[in-house]
């Protein structure tokens, strides 16, 4: 039994736009694999829901017309990991949602909820912050797109206005083309569990497979918000592909990260830990970029 | 044919697949009121004030009752036989709700209310102002002068200290040329973490309480009821139904007291008490995180010139099983690897951290977390290899313990080793994991476990059994041991289709235990089920046979020494002739005109002896020394359990001993804020339970040495595999990495410091 004022429930975008609306202290439920179990803790406790669950057309991966992987914002995470446009141009995301919870949970849970809780720790973000996505938001003046480095505001903290909700995340060309990465979920247990640290690596390579044309690399849990890592990435763009390059990347992550100490994990255990992921993440994305270290 | 030895399906398989059986929510009629309790959030005062004011505002609140209601009668809680000598007692220790209270999490009052939303909200909003407190989690800490006093009682809040003084430790120290070897182990506080979390309902019918509950000890759950209430104990009635696990946490009397208190409050209402996940890992039981310090003068030739071993038990805020189970573990140490020199203390000591009580494995776990890690330590300080060491000093065949007279009728410690070391390809690996270099290495160790069945002779052992058969020759069993998830039910009709002569089909299991009908018996714990429940059901199962030919003689004119009933059939043994069904003898004895009878039979057995059971893990392990983590690459139990009554059901048992003993090692451990002793991760998403994702295959090896006390040849089996999975992985990294980890769970952040200090990283 659940304590909760009231539930509304959204049978399209415009709908839910009218219930946000008229009901602004209510929380938005999508697959209820996190704001259910707060309201059970009592932290959501007494709240008014509006459900979104049931409107389909937020679902399901497309390429739009300007060749955006278009992902609907209630896609939950089994069916990203098995989508063919998914495993085609950007598989690192498939592998990464395939890293939440168990499989209950990849069945229920969806990945705009997974971004719009706002937490660092979230498996999805640091893959997303890598790949330069898009967040998309739709309220009553139309869609608005955001790049979710902004849309990202603080710990728990999204920028989702009072009419709006989030109804899909893009990733551009520009950034999916010619481009392979991988996500490392490091944690406690191998599943059933959240981040101590997750990175995301993604690389383009020169045509020689020789240098690193572009490198990008985005954490979860090293500070309040995922984020990326720039002082990394310049130090290996442009870079040749071998064992200095991987070495002074990782090493300058230390500059970019701000992790804290807290019950969960050191300060020094998780810079220990961002180091060898940041540098174990461009080895194996120049592996998938076919690039070979010597 | 004989059903014992074969892997019987269990015989509650398709009700418990199907969702059919019932636990005791699913007995909970819809009128039930419910309950939430308000837990102390504090670690150590005493309530000045509870303000129910604005919680009785809401809608649906019944009823709140403080520690200022309830009546002042302390009892105890361990699930132990009473004893009628006061001095051997459990401590009373504990109120229903308590004024002064002793942990982050006791219990200061209870919400009942019609339904669960109103439940929590109005808990949400009982104020409780608080005389704060000095507060201690640390048992050394607990033990220095000027430390927080828990318990009035008890100085330095030394709940009890035992010792163990065998020849002369001083003296034979000082022996020339020996090697010194000394280490401190530390085991975290753990939860048991059953499926099916602590539940009870009450009611009143006819002036007296029936409480049903998920225990695994319902007459002694009973007896506590009694004492708590102040009332006599036959008016209290328990009912056990099916349970989804126990694992040592239910061997306590939990909520039933106050729940059979608050239907006396309530007009005799049906009343449920439904633990969360959050309050069973806090104001359940938990085990005890026990340090202990070893020392070992050994001679270059290995063997032992005199041990001395320091264990410090944390008890949390109230005694519950207290000593036994520190005292359990060092019970251990002067026996797996005799030593004629042995200076042994335990302290078991109050602290302000939930209340620890029986766990699987009973304070052994801990004593083969440092003894084993202990034994890899001796070895290495010698140059030896660690398995072939401990061919050397563990304890051999004969061996016989002068308190339990229990003794090690077969070489079984060398035998096990034998067993897993072929099962793991030992040797081999062990050769090609020596010396190597690199982030990534691998490594295999071993270590061995001591265990002892049931409690004889600290304590009752007892059994007793109703058989009654019906017109169709089958026959109903009702036993005073549980079945909690483990099996016993299954392994009972076994034993007891053998004992009668009927097939295992025909044995109908009352796995309910009400103690207004099932005989007594005190329920399941110390790994006893099978061994003890074995005497009764062989003795009922022979008076039954015994009346059951005395009829047959009225009805086949057949001298009784002549007949037989095998697999249900009368038979004439003299030239195997079936002269009749039990079915036919059962419908002619029900129904005859001239001689009609309800045939059962009914006994107890008391058991006067013991089993040791012993075996060994060997683990493997692949160490990634930047990444700070050691996965399981292979893992094998080798047990000596006496015969196995089911080899299926036996194997369940161990998978499911070994997976927590994985966790153990290597992820489990309820932390709680120095600040405040606040509990930090009491959930399952931060309380890192083992998953099957982190488990390689388990597998699980027997030694069938027969127990020649039992009557079916077998022993001890539900706990032991707990006890040896931990350590045998410690040994296994130690190996890899050539560092000591003397803290479980060996996590990465215990890994990380370790590395550090060693050089590794």
């Amino acid at each position: 039994m659940y304590d909760l004022k009231a539930l509304y429930e959204a049978t399209s975008v415009q709908d839910a736009v009218r219930l946000r609306l008229e009901h602004p202290e209510a929380q938005i439920l999508a697959g209820g694999t996190d704001v259910l179990v707060q309201m059970r803790e009592g932290k959501r406790a007494g709240k008014e829901l509006i459900s979104i669950y049931g409107i389909n057309e937020m679902r399901g991966v497309t390429i739009d017309e300007d060749e955006n992987i278009r992902i609907g914002s209630l896609t939950s995470f089994s069916h990203i990991t098995r989508d063919p446009i998914i495993q085609k141009y950007i598989n690192v995301l498939g592998e990464a949602v395939d890293m939440v919870g168990g499989p209950q949970i990849r069945n229920a849970g969806t990945i705009g909820g997974n971004t719009c809780n706002g937490v660092t720790s979230a498996d999805s973000a640091s893959t997303l912050f890598a790949w330069d996505a898009v967040v998309e938001l739709t309220g009553a003046e139309g869609v608005r797109r955001i790049p979710i480095q902004e849309f990202y505001l603080s710990a728990g903290k999204v920028d989702i206005r009072p009419d709006e909700i989030q109804t899909a995340i893009l990733i551009p060309k520009t950034s999916y083309a010619g481009c392979f990465g991988h996500y490392i979920k490091y944690a406690m247990r191998n599943a059933m569990d959240i981040a101590t640290t997750g990175c995301s690596v993604n690389v383009v390579l020169s045509e020689d497979k020789k240098t690193i044309v572009r490198a990008r690399i985005a954490y979860g849990v090293a500070g309040p918000i995922p984020m990326r890592a720039p002082s990394a990435e310049a130090a290996a763009n442009g870079k040749p592909v071998n064992a200095e390059t991987v070495d002074a990347f990782g090493a300058a992550v230390l500059a970019d990260i701000h992790p804290r100490d807290s019950w969960r994990a050191s300060k020094a255990f998780r810079e220990h830990i961002a180091v060898e992921l940041a540098k174990r993440g461009l080895m194996e994305s120049i592996k998938l970029a076919g690039g070979e270290l010597a | 044919m004989s059903s014992v030895g074969q892997s019987k399906l269990r015989v509650d398989a398709f009700d418990k697949a199907a969702g059919r059986a019932k636990y005791t929510d699913d007995l909970c009629d819809r009128s039930a009121l419910v309950t939430r309790i308000v837990h102390s959030s504090i670690a150590h005062g005493m309530v000045q004030k509870v303000d129910t004011a604005r919680a009785e505002q809401i809608p649906g609140v019944v009823k709140i009752f403080t520690c200022f209601d309830v009546p002042d009668i302390p009892f105890p809680t361990a699930g132990h036989p009473w004893s009628t000598d006061p001095h051997h007692q459990d401590v009373a220790d504990r109120l229903l709700l308590n004024r002064h209270v002793r942990y982050y999490g006791d219990e200061v009052a209870v919400v009942v209310a019609e339904n669960e939303v109103a439940a929590a909200q109005a808990a949400r909003l009982v104020e409780v102002e608080y005389e704060e407190y000095p507060f201690v989690l640390d048992v050394q800490k607990a033990m220095e002068p000027g430390a927080p006093q828990i318990h009035e009682k008890y100085p330095n809040n030394i709940l009890a200290h035992t010792q163990i003084r065998n020849g002369d430790y001083e003296a034979a120290s000082k022996e020339p040329g020996l090697i010194r070897v000394e280490g401190w182990y530390d085991t975290p506080t753990v939860q048991h973490c059953h499926i099916e979390n602590h539940i009870c309902t009450a009611q009143m019918e006819g002036g007296r309480i029936t409480v049903t509950s998920s225990t695994q000890i319902p007459h002694i759950v009973r007896r506590v009821c009694g004492q708590a209430l102040g009332i006599p104990w036959g008016k209290v009635r328990i009912v056990k139904p099916y349970i989804g696990g126990g694992f040592g946490n239910k061997q306590d009397a939990l909520y039933e007291p106050l729940c059979a208190w608050l239907t006396t409050q309530l007009g005799g209402r049906l009343v449920k008490i439904d633990c969360t996940r959050e309050e069973t890992f806090v104001s359940n039981r938990v085990r005890h995180a026990i340090r202990t310090h070893i020392i070992s003068w050994v001679r270059p030739d290995g063997t032992f010139a005199a041990r001395k071993i320091e264990c410090f038990s944390n008890q949390g805020g109230y005694a519950s099983h207290g000593h036994g189970i520190v005292a359990k573990g060092m019970g251990a140490f002067p026996q797996i690897y005799p030593c004629p020199n042995v200076e042994g203390d335990a302290y078991t000591v109050f602290t302000n951290r939930p209340s620890a009580g029986a766990m699987r494995g009973y304070g052994i776990p801990q004593a083969m977390w440092a003894g084993e890690s202990h034994i890899d330590d001796v070895a290495r300080a010698l140059g030896r290899e660690p398995m072939e060491y401990r061919y050397q000093i563990v304890m051999p065949k004969g061996y016989v313990d002068g308190f339990s007279k229990n003794e090690n009728y077969y070489d079984t410690f060398r035998q096990v080793m034998d067993k897993g070391k072929t099962a793991i390809d030992y040797e081999r690996k062990r050769a090609e994991y020596a010396n190597q270099t690199g982030p990534v290495r691998r490594g295999i160790g071993m270590a061995l476990f001591w265990y002892n069945t049931a409690v004889w002779p600290i304590s009752l052992e007892s059994s007793s059994c109703r058989m009654v058969l019906n017109q169709d020759g089958s026959v109903q069993v009702q036993t005073g041991e549980t079945e909690i998830g483990q099996g016993c039910d299954t392994a009972f009709a076994q034993m007891a289709a053998d004992a009668i002569g009927i097939p295992f089909e025909d044995v109908h299991m009352v796995s309910t235990q009400d103690t207004d009908v099932t005989p007594f018996g005190t329920g399941a714990y110390a790994s006893r089920q099978t061994y003890t429940g074995g005497f009764a059901l062989r003795q009922t199962g022979q008076i039954l046979k015994d009346r059951i030919l005395t009829y047959a003689v009225e009805l086949t004119r057949q001298m009784k020494e002549n007949l037989d009933l095998v697999d249900g059939k009368v038979i004439r043994v003299t030239d195997g002739r079936e002269l009749m069904t039990l079915g036919e003898l059962a419908t002619e004895a029900l129904y005859s005109l001239t001689h009609s009878q309800h045939i059962t039979a009914e006994s107890t057995y008391q058991i006067k002896n013991n089993a040791y059971s012993f075996g060994c893990t060997f683990a493997e392990v692949e160490v990634d020394i930047p990444m700070c983590k050691v996965k399981l690459l292979d893992i094998v139990n080798v047990h000596d359990c006496g015969k196995l009554i089911n080899p299926a059901l036996a194997e369940a048992q161990v998978h499911g001993g070994m997976s927590m003993g994985i966790g153990y090692g290597m992820s489990e451990q309820l932390l709680f804020d120095e600040k405040t002793g606040r509990p930090l991760n009491n959930n399952l998403l931060d309380y890192k339970l083992s998953t099957f994702m982190d488990h390689p295959t388990l597998q699980a090896e027997f030694v069938e040495n027969a127990e020649p006390t039992s009557p079916y040849g077998t022993k001890a089996l539900g706990e032991p595999p707990a006890c040896s999975p931990a350590p045998a992985i410690r040994n296994a990294v130690l190996q890899a990495t050539g560092v000591s980890i003397n803290q479980a769970p060996m996590t990465p952040h215990v890994l990380f410091a370790r590395f550090k200090e060693e050089g590794l990283l």
